[in-house]
């Protein structure tokens, strides 16, 4: 069994309408979701906005709403456990996309980072502040910053102070929704080296969410690739970057704008004919209601979303 | 030779903080032209932006100096009537995020037709209404009719990033300035729009400004490169020379910092220290010494002016001849040691 | 927007139920009852007793409320002890004086706040800008009594401009254009006074409103077509700035009904907020509840107003 395994995962929202505001219909946001994390690595989750890919995120840790489907950590169950001092809360942390929201600003940085801790362990005062204070350190944040605001610190540096709080207790797994999408290049460099540096030194499983493809490919060891709620594809970076199945991967990994001036002409070119063939093909990949069927495997590790006659 | 359309000589604009004006442009000269995308890049805080509203007049509050010749008339200073007389006639922006760049009281075909509506007071209303049509088939906005009745918020990301830019180019205008225009897009929809820009360039012969921090935009769409730190320009250069050979030090730390997509990289490179604040900048010497603490201060100009290395090709600081990256000057050490 | 409108008015259901029962609870815990005040008290008291169980004072409370509740909705408010007259009567006269007071204080507020706000906000920071918050803040500050005692000793009794009492010059015919003029000049001052100290929330807001659309993107889209500054203002920034005004609006009813309970009690004007004063501290309770239902009857229906006048003016809300 995996580290982290997802059954089946669905989270519906319910639409209210009518002149009683009755449920009418349902949004389904993550429309049976299945995938295992494997410890140690970093498990990427893209697709685009409305993919359902940060509600199946907050579903793992009890921010949203099971409809069903299970969730099991290290074997075992915790679906839509919701005690906030069950152990697995400890174990799995959370970054948030902006460090200009995800802190207090009332609050010094000291007590920023050590609420978590002050949930779950009992220590002294001055305890508290050395944990605090290595706690920072290791962010490579000074220590001698406990008692400034956020405000006082750049995007990066917050961003920082978010990632001290989430390894504050020691986590397992880390699940970062869009870390760096709100931070400038340079400071986004700083962010993911640290979290690749600290993921060896503190034994880390990372599930990254996020719709940046080129973050996704440096970070991630296995890729999940989402549209409407679903799966698509599923594979290893180079699987889905060399080898797309999946039209709408495909599609996907051709719209990342190169890099290289001279291949301008060639990617227009290419993109062309993708973006033909997803057009021609859609029937055949996507069902009447434009979503996309279960996965098959091709190999050990990849697997696409393929209509039953194949 | 290229048919000059803009040309910014020597801007300054500063904002007032508390009693101080603080340039966020500082001295910056450039030429646009004619079927031509220049793309200025930056991170937040390097006066990209700064630079776009300034050309379009949309600082309302800052003290502009130096000139910016749409044509050789310059738009510095300029009466208000005659600046909006030029806007959305003559140059026309696309901003960065859809979700606000959008009157929510109004339907999306008044707002595409207040920009017909304002310079061309002869149009008759259903002849405004046909034309917005068209616009709207131009910019692939399907169901063209029926969405010149909707209101802002009953349109996706994309289809409101093309409205905005159904906007700017109702008049077809001769320069386009586009202020991150697919930042806030999904990936699909970015390689869409910037297709549509590429395509009304080419349709319209405009130049296009491109202001944006994405790498890959710029390699995808430039035709001339800018490359802006704290306020200045630090280099320029025409988009394949910039790529194959970035000079300046802070180019080259950009390049090395972004995850790129096509090629494996264990660590990405990062620049010591922050961006500097606006009140904060230095004002004297290159802007960019204090984070290459380890390039030798000599290695610096005094007064950083920009050389041209090779034709159309400008590096600002004499310090890119010295700039060694720390993990190069490890290896070239080691490497000394070993012979 | 039409099941938007029907789904507002349902959820008033529920709330008038609560409110009348609030009432009538609070009105069963004050002492005595409508025999106590009205009847000799040289009468038998078996007789009042037979009395009291003839008018069902030892019903079960349900019975008395829905007594109650069918007798207002036929406008059966019951029996003033202290004038001699049923309570709608009384009120009748004066729920229409209170509510021309209520229109001509929200017209003027409006009147005032609308372009002092604009202008405020169009200009921040400047000198005539300053001068407005200025205002605004010694409105904030003053209350309204004091300030309503300073208006009618200034220009009701010292220059004489206004009457100081009544709403009507004593033996005009009613329906002729001269008592309709005398009406209006009655409110004018109450109405002047109320609306001059309230309306600083309403400029404060619009100021904020102005300022932060303002700074908004589709200002600068507007700006870039090359709309002029007027355009600019009268097109996208005002039509968006006065939007939180209108849902504001039904705040400020609730408001005026607090404000109209003072002024009417200084201006001796004879309306609802006399009235309950009157009542109250008369101890004529059937007039208290009869008022007090009305009061908060007035706050629901401003919260309903306030709702339907932003569901026609913002489409985000229209659609769903």
């Amino acid at each position: 069994m995996g580290f982290l395994k997802i059954e089946d995962l669905k989270v519906h929202f319910p639409i209210k309408g009518g002149l009683f505001g009755r449920t009418i219909d349902h949004v389904r946001a993550v429309d049976g979701v299945s995938f295992t994390l494997e410890k140690g690595k970093t498990y990427g989750l893209v697709g685009e906005s409305g993919s359902g890919k940060s509600t199946t995120g907050r579903a793992i840790i009890g921010l949203n709403h099971v409809t069903s489907g299970k969730v099991y950590f290290e074997d075992k169950e915790i679906t839509g456990v919701t005690k906030a001092k069950s152990d697995f809360r400890k174990d799995i942390q959370m970054i948030f996309q902006d460090p200009y929201s995800s802190l207090n600003p009332k609050k010094r940085v000291i007590d920023l980072v050590a609420e978590p801790l002050r949930n779950f362990e009992k220590l002294s005062r001055k305890e508290e502040r050395i944990r605090v204070q290595e706690l920072l350190e290791l962010v490579g944040l000074n220590p001698e910053s406990i008692l400034k605001y956020p405000h006082e610190f750049s995007g990066g540096q917050r961003q920082r102070i978010g990632i001290a709080r989430a390894v504050a207790l020691k986590p397992k797994l880390i699940i970062a929704d869009e870390p760096v999408s709100a931070l400038d290049v340079s400071v986004q460099a700083q962010v993911l080296n640290f979290m690749k540096e600290i993921q060896d030194e503190l034994d880390l499983t990372y599930m990254f969410i996020s719709h940046d493809l080129g973050v996704i490919k440096h970070m991630c060891d296995h890729i999940g690739i989402m549209y409407k709620g679903r799966y698509v594809e599923e594979g290893t970076a180079k699987e889905i970057f060399d080898n797309p199945q999946h039209i709408y991967t495909k599609r996907l990994v051709a719209a990342i704008p190169d890099i290289d001036p001279r291949k301008r002409e060639e990617m227009k070119q290419f993109r062309a004919e993708v973006n033909s063939e997803y057009e021609q093909s859609y029937n055949d990949y996507f069902n009447e209601e434009g979503l996309a069927y279960g996965l098959k495997p091709i190999t050990d590790t990849h697997l696409v979303a393929l209509p039953e006659k194949g | 030779m290229a048919e000059k359309l803009l040309e910014i000589k020597n801007l300054k604009t500063s904002f007032r903080i508390k009693d101080d004006y603080f340039a966020a442009v500082d001295d910056v000269s450039l030429n646009v032209n004619k079927n031509e995308v220049l793309a200025i890049v930056g991170e937040s805080g390097c006066g990209k932006s700064a630079l776009a509203f300034s050309i379009m007049g949309l600082h309302t509050r800052a003290k502009m100096e130096g000139d910016i010749l749409y044509k050789g008339e310059n738009i510095v200073g300029i009466s208000p009537s005659k600046l909006n007389k030029l806007r959305g006639k003559h140059m026309g922006m696309i901003f960065q995020d859809p979700l606000t760049a959008l009157n929510p009281l109004m339907i999306i075909g008044d707002q595409i037709g207040e920009a017909l509506l304002l310079h061309n007071k002869e149009m008759s209303k259903t002849q405004r209404k046909e034309k917005v049509i068209d616009l709207l088939n131009k910019v692939g906005i399907p169901r063209p009719e029926y969405v010149y009745e909707q209101f802002p918020h009953e349109l996706s990301g994309g289809m409101r990033q093309r409205v905005v830019i159904a906007t700017a180019i109702a008049n077809e205008p001769e320069l386009l300035i586009a202020d991150e225009p697919t930042t806030a897009l999904d990936v699909t929809i970015q390689s869409q729009i910037l297709d549509l820009i590429k395509d009304l360039k080419d349709d319209m012969n405009s130049g296009i400004v491109l202001i944006t921090h994405d790498l890959g935009v710029v390699a995808e769409m430039a035709d001339r490169v800018a490359v802006m730190y704290a306020g200045e320009i630090v280099e320029i250069a025409e988009v394949t020379e910039l790529f194959e050979e970035p000079l300046h030090p802070y180019t080259r730390s950009l390049f090395n910092s972004v995850p790129n997509a096509s090629e494996e990289q264990d660590r990405l490179h990062v620049i010591q220290g922050i961006v500097p604040s606006l009140q904060n900048l230095p004002r004297t010497g290159c802007r960019f010494a204090p984070r290459i603490p380890w390039i030798d201060e000599s290695a610096h100009e005094a007064h950083p002016e920009l050389h041209e290395v090779k034709p159309g090709h400008f590096v600002r600081c004499t310090c890119y001849k010295h700039f060694r990256f720390p993990e190069e000057v490890g290896k070239e050490e080691e490497h000394h040691g070993v012979s | 927007m039409w099941k938007f409108s029907v789904r507002r008015i349902l959820i008033m259901i529920p709330q008038l139920f609560v409110l009348s029962l609030l009432i009538f609870v609070l009105a069963k815990m004050m002492p005595g009852d409508a025999l106590s005040g009205q009847i000799d008290p040289n009468i038998d008291p078996a007789r009042i007793e037979e009395l009291r169980i003839e008018m069902g004072w030892y019903d079960p409370w349900h019975e008395q409320y829905a007594r109650w509740v069918g007798g207002v909705m036929q406008g059966d408010f019951g029996m003033s002890f202290r004038f001699k007259m049923p309570v709608t009567e009384l009120i009748g006269q004066r729920i229409v004086n209170s509510f021309w007071l209520s229109v001509a204080t929200l017209i003027l507020t409006y009147l005032i706040a609308i372009p002092l706000g604009i202008t405020s906000g169009r200009y921040n920071d400047t000198f005539r800008d300053q001068l407005i918050t200025g205002y605004s803040y010694v409105g904030f500050a003053t209350p309204l009594f004091i300030f309503a005692l300073v208006m009618l000793w200034v220009f009701g009794f010292q220059l004489q401009w206004f009457p100081t009492s009544g709403s009507v010059e004593p033996g005009m015919e009613p329906g002729t254009f001269d008592y309709f003029m005398s009406k209006f000049y009655h409110l004018l001052l109450p109405a002047l006074s109320m609306a001059l100290i309230t309306t600083f929330n309403t400029i404060l807001y619009l100021r904020n409103e102005i300022i932060d659309t303002k700074q908004k993107d589709f200002i600068l889209l507007a700006r870039s077509k090359g709309a002029s500054e007027s355009r600019v203002y009268n097109q996208h920034i005002f039509r968006n700035s006065l939007l939180p005004i209108a849902a504001f609006f039904g705040f400020e009813i609730t408001g005026l009904i607090g404000g109209s309970i003072f002024i009417e009690n200084i201006f001796g004007y004879p309306g609802m907020g006399q009235l309950l004063i009157e009542s109250i501290s008369l101890r004529d309770f059937s007039v208290v509840t009869a008022t007090t239902l009305l009061f908060g009857i007035a706050s629901i229906l401003g919260a309903l107003i306030s709702d339907i006048i932003l569901s026609l003016v913002d489409p985000r809300i229209r659609i769903k």
